[in-house]
């Protein structure tokens, strides 16, 4: 096992920037200083994609969140911040009640993560051979075939194992695009300069 | 093995950062050079070295040992991150971008994406070097680059698909590969959406880098230097190569995704695969054996030097564009993407799957290529011709006319 | 080194899940309150991809390979989406209140 070791050190170094990152978004007051954070723990994540072999996901959120929700979401603080709201103070006893529920939750979904047990194998895949992106494109096509033929596991007669069903997700992609369309639509609407207002009322 | 991997990996960095910070002096050079061609003066000739070369380290010292300011009114850690993320954004970019056949840092699957990615990020570091900086200029030039760049993000990836389309592959080698040969097979003439496509792409590459007609983040005339006014030293010197470096980028994804790659056009083989195994190879290490063809890394050597050639063409074009045209207005920039080169660049892709779809059942559409790849040949050799051929003097209206004019003054007042 | 198995990439998604829930809960900022949704997603994101990588059958096939990259996709885009709309109704709300504390967003109470 010598590729691990690299692998290993790469994810340690991902997984606590991302980590340390999200935990600073919400310790953190000033919301623009949030908002880096969040940035740093969007990018740490796309990182974590990148090693995982998903580096058409990994890209994606690298396009579509840093590079765009994330733009929109400093705009929105420029437009709202005003002085006093930009730091706006959480009082201590929120603070300590949302720090105990926060490390229960924590701590049950740890418990529950250990307690799994998955079947699972490591196999490296670098990102010249990774062809997720193919599979993902033909996919998102209709095209059935794109899911790789395996055997479900887990199932409860594991001595008799069933050939998954492969499924294509072109419906799905055409829906997430009318709604795509939807919220363009909407946002403008809903952000648009309300010049009636004033007369109407 | 993990040793071995690391070392390349670091290698490759030092390469890939050195070549950005290189090229990045080199620029600099050029640009006041293109600057003072345009604007009838010699540009930088004082400092030493020939043509002034030594005018950019001059420069870069002068940068290194200026006082690092941080504002008052500054969030002193946006203030520092901002040039780092602006850098970052623009130099991860080169990780993917192929230098040569295989000449590449990593090898990836989606480069053309990863690229177009990571360089969206790089409008974050001027967001927070304009909102950390504490002043009006900076927060208004960091407002209508981030309006300016995620609009113009649009136009430029829909254009980059269009040579995906027929190319079939996300991978920068593989796509550079295909174009080997004569210069008619190249991405821009295969057929007329592509070479629509290639102008398009270009004009938002140009507005992505914020390069003037489109830089309106920095519009000396009316925000100071917009987004890094209370920028100094070296901080500031991140942003410039943070631009300079997107500039080959982008330049660099043009190149490879319609202008041949590392194929210079005319050689009907690529040399590091005909070169390969000619010049005898040596192989380095004992259980993981290494083998160093050195016929492959001169053919290499050659295609990095078209390679970098092409994209310094590129480059200069940008440089040409922006001493020549004047800057536009904020609306007219969004104008210009929302309403022309987003309906635009949606026809062109549509376009081209229709004529993927055409070729099929129309064998004589093959021959397009020749014909417009032959058209846009003569058309260079015509204009080369006519610049080579004429023999007027160019138009003296500067210090030559001036000295012209004032010659049987001078001569006058010397005889008094 | 212990070489890092899915648990690993579970707990790590986990942790972000948890740190947009309190952000959530403690930020009186609309959009403060947008960016702790956005790190949920994310530790679902997590949670979809690292199946889709490490899930396989007996004979080494990965099982999932497509669907854990297909809803990652699709909750990327989700996201954007929910972000665009929820900033304008931030911006609506700003425009009629001249804050963004979501405490003042009471006038629905009955």
């Amino acid at each position: 096992m010598k590729f691990p070791d690299l692998h290993a050190t790469l994810f340690w170094v991902l997984a606590s920037a991302t980590a340390l990152s999200a935990i600073s978004v919400v310790l953190t007051q000033n919301i623009v200083r949030s908002a880096v954070w969040l940035l740093f723990s969007l990018a740490g994540t796309a990182g974590i994609f990148f090693l995982v072999g998903a580096d058409f996901v990994a890209a994606t959120q690298l396009i579509v969140y840093v590079g765009g929700t994330l733009v929109l979401v400093i705009f929105g603080v420029m437009l709202t911040a005003q002085g006093p709201f930009i730091s706006m103070k959480t009082s201590a006893a929120e603070w300590a009640f949302s720090v105990v529920a926060g490390l229960v939750f924590l701590g049950v979904l740890l418990v529950t993560v250990t307690q799994g047990k998955w079947v699972g194998h490591f196999a490296a895949v670098s990102p010249a051979e990774s062809t997720s992106a193919v599979a993902l494109g033909e996919s998102l096509l209709g095209i059935a075939d794109a899911t790789p033929p395996a055997q479900l596991i887990g199932t409860a007669a594991p001595d008799q194992p069933l050939p998954r069903t492969r499924m294509s997700y072109l419906l799905p992609f055409e829906i997430v695009s009318v709604h795509l369309l939807v919220v363009l639509i909407g946002a403008a609407y809903l952000a648009r300069a309300k010049r009636r207002r004033g007369a109407a009322a | 093995m993990p040793s071995l991997g690391l070392l390349i990996a670091i290698v490759a960095t030092i390469l890939c950062l050195t070549f950005v910070a290189v090229s990045a002096i080199f620029f600099i050079w050029l640009e006041r050079k293109v600057a003072g061609r345009i604007q009838d003066r010699l540009g930088p000739t004082r400092v030493g070295g020939r043509f002034g070369w030594l005018q950019t380290i001059a420069d870069g010292i002068k940068l290194l040992v200026k006082e690092d300011i941080i504002p008052a009114n500054a969030d002193h850690f946006l203030f520092r991150l901002g040039p780092y993320i602006a850098f970052c954004g623009a130099f991860l970019a080169f990780v993917a971008l192929p230098f040569g056949n295989g000449i590449v840092a990593v090898n990836m699957n989606v480069a053309v994406f990863y690229m177009l990615a990571v360089m969206s990020t790089e409008v974050f570091g001027v967001i927070l070097a304009g909102y950390g900086s504490g002043s009006k200029w900076s927060l208004f030039g960091a407002m209508r680059e981030a309006a300016q760049v995620v609009s113009y993000e649009v136009p430029m990836a829909i254009c980059v698909i269009v040579p995906i389309i027929v190319a079939g592959s996300m991978n920068l080698v593989t796509i550079g590969q295909q174009q080997g040969g004569c210069f008619v097979n190249w991405q821009m003439f295969h057929d007329p959406f592509s070479f629509l496509a290639f102008w398009t792409y270009f004009t938002c590459a140009v507005a992505s880098c914020k390069r003037a007609p489109f830089d309106l983040a920095e519009a000396e005339s009316e925000l100071v230097a917009g987004f890094h006014t209370e920028y100094s030293g070296l901080r500031w010197s991140f942003f410039f190569m943070a631009e300079y470096g997107a500039m080959f980028a982008v330049s660099g994804i043009a190149i490879l995704l319609f202008a041949g790659g590392w194929h210079t056009g005319f050689l009907p083989f690529d040399p590091s695969v005909a070169l390969k195994g000619e010049l005898g190879s040596v192989t380095v290490g004992e259980t993981n054996p290494w083998v160093i063809d050195f016929g492959w890394l001169l053919g290499n050597l050659i295609n990095v030097i078209v390679f970098i050639l092409k994209g310094w063409v590129l480059v200069f074009v940008m440089m040409w564009v922006r001493w020549t045209l004047p800057r536009l207005r904020i609306d007219q920039v969004m104008m210009a993407c929302i309403k022309y080169l987003l309906p635009i660049s949606c026809a062109l892709l549509l376009g081209v799957s229709l004529w993927q779809l055409a070729l099929a059942s129309f064998e004589w559409l093959h021959y397009f290529s020749w014909a417009l790849g032959g058209l846009c040949f003569f058309a260079v050799l015509g204009v080369a011709w006519k610049l080579f051929t004429t023999d007027q003097p160019p138009p003296d209206t500067g210090m030559g006319a001036l000295l012209q004019q004032g010659g049987p003054l001078m001569a006058e007042l010397a005889k008094k | 080194m212990t070489p890092i198995t899915l648990n690993h990439y579970l707990a790590l998604g986990a942790v972000l899940f948890v740190c947009g829930v309190l952000c959530m809960a403690t930020k009186r900022n609309a959009i403060g309150v947008l960016m702790g949704v956005e790190l949920v997603l994310n530790g679902a994101n997590i949670n979809f991809v690292a199946f889709a990588y490490y899930l396989r059958d007996p004979q080494g096939n990965a099982v999932f390979l497509v669907e854990g990259q297909v809803f990652a996709l699709f909750v990327i885009v989700l996201a954007a989406a929910e972000a665009a709309i929820a900033l304008a109704i931030v911006l609506n709300f700003y425009n009629n209140h001249l804050t963004v504390d979501v405490d003042t967003a009471e006038e629905l109470k009955g």
